[in-house]
Formats: structure tokens, sequence, C-alpha cells
């Protein structure tokens, strides 16, 4: 029988209903940050584009990612870097086999949302 | 009662037996862009905002352009494969098909924009 016990088993949880925690938060924050990153991504080969172009084109685009909005842009950009790299480090530890219940999961959760601010602040320090 | 076979209910929605290399693509990717990721950033990052001509003199050199050209060729592919999987879980239907469409075009050319950029730069 194909259907026994269709509708009597464990659902993945609702997201109306489900009560945020750590573990969820930098999960769905690496696909946000990844995605995001696109921007900055963009921005990145236009600049290059604009350089290999002429001076003129090169002072606009230029322009454009050193003034207040791409000082913003920029800086979120290099928090998403930040953090999008260390969650990809957290999956690859993950992948071994190794953290992977709740404790260290959240440990390792708020130990990535710490270093990604740090990091970043260092990465607008030095550059 | 339903008359639905074991097979019918998992045509369509199972594994396509490609999950695992889909997987092992986003590690090697991942762990190339983790080693690739500090370099770029300190190399590219010094650059916003300084005159054309130093900009110019800088990525002619082979490291900065080499890794600036590294960082957006397997950034934009690990960003093509990445979407993808967003796009498979949020996106249905016929819109799914056009989205994939859309962001394997945009990752690749803007691939080929970075790339020709740099070594009309480099060269």
């Amino acid at each position: 029988m194909a259907d026994v016990n269709r509708g009597n088993r464990p659902l993945s949880p609702h997201l109306s209903v489900y009560r945020p925690q750590l573990t969820s938060i930098t999960s769905i924050l690496t696909r946000i940050t990844g995605t995001a990153l696109l921007l900055a991504a963009l921005l990145t080969v236009w600049w290059f584009l604009a350089a290999a172009s002429s001076p003129e084109y090169f002072a606009v685009a230029d322009g454009l990612i050193t003034s207040w909005l791409g000082d913003l842009i920029m800086t979120l950009s290099a928090w998403a870097l930040w953090y999008h790299a260390l969650a990809g480090l957290r999956h690859l530890v993950w992948d071994s086999g190794r953290g992977l219940d709740v404790e260290a999961a959240e440990k390792s959760g708020v130990a990535i949302i710490v270093l990604s601010i740090v990091l970043t602040i260092l990465t607008v320090l030095i550059v | 009662m339903s008359y639905m076979t074991d097979l019918k209910r998992a045509t369509g929605h199972g594994s396509a037996r490609e999950g695992t290399r889909r997987h092992w693509g986003m590690t090697k990717s991942s762990v190339a862009l983790l080693i690739l990721l500090p370099f770029f950033v300190f190399t590219f990052g010094p650059m916003l905002g300084q005159p054309h001509a130093e900009v110019i003199a800088y990525f002619a050199r082979p490291f900065p352009a080499i890794v600036a050209a590294l960082m957006i060729v397997v950034g934009f592919m690990h960003f093509k494969n990445g979407i993808q999987m967003v796009i498979e879980d949020y996106v249905h239907g016929t819109a799914r098909e056009y989205t994939i469409i859309i962001t394997t075009c945009l990752s690749y050319g803007a691939a080929a924009v970075g790339v020709f950029a740099i070594a009309k730069i480099a060269l």
C-alpha cells in the first residue's frame, strides 16, 4: 500500500509558528549574505571595467563606490563577505562530522557573528 | 484511499542523483574562495579611491591581477551554483526556470566582463 501514514508524520516546522533560534538565524543569514553579495560583486566588476576603459569613466565608477552610499554598501558587503566565509567554514567543519550537537552549533554561531564583526572592523581600519 | 504507487509519488520529487556532485562542487569552490578572500580584500580594497594611473599600475602587476581575476571567476561560479539552490527552494513553476537561466547568464556574463577588464589592464 502506497499511502499508509500520509499526513501523520513529522513535518518541517512552518516559519509562522517557528521560534527564531540562533542556529536558524545564522543559517538564513548565510543565504541572505550570499545573495546580497551580488550587488558588491557587480559593482566591483563595473569598477574594473571602468578602470580598463578610461580615466573619465573610472572617475564615475570610483566616485560612486567611494561616495557615502558606496561606502555604506561596501562596508555592509565586507561584513556579508566575512560572515558568509565564516559560515561556509562552519559548514565545512560540520561536513567533517564535527560540532553538530546543539551546544557546539550555538557556540560556533556566536563565534561567527562576533568574528565577522571583528574582521569587518579590521577591514575598514586597514583598507 | 489513493491508488498512487510509491514510484509515482517519488518520481519528479526525489533525488535526481546529482546532489552529491553539486555539494562537492560547492565544497571545492568554498575552499578556494576561503584562500582567495583575504588576498583579494587586502589587495583590491586599498585601491578603491586611488588615482586612475595608480590603479592601472597596481593591477598590471601579476599577483593582484591574478588574485582579482580568480576571485571574480570562482566567486561568480560559486554564486551561480549557490543561487540556483536558493531559487530551487523558494521559486516554483516556470518562474524557477526563468530565474535560474537569468542568474546563470548573469554569472557567466559578469565573470567574463571582470576577466576582460583585468586582462586589459594587466596586459
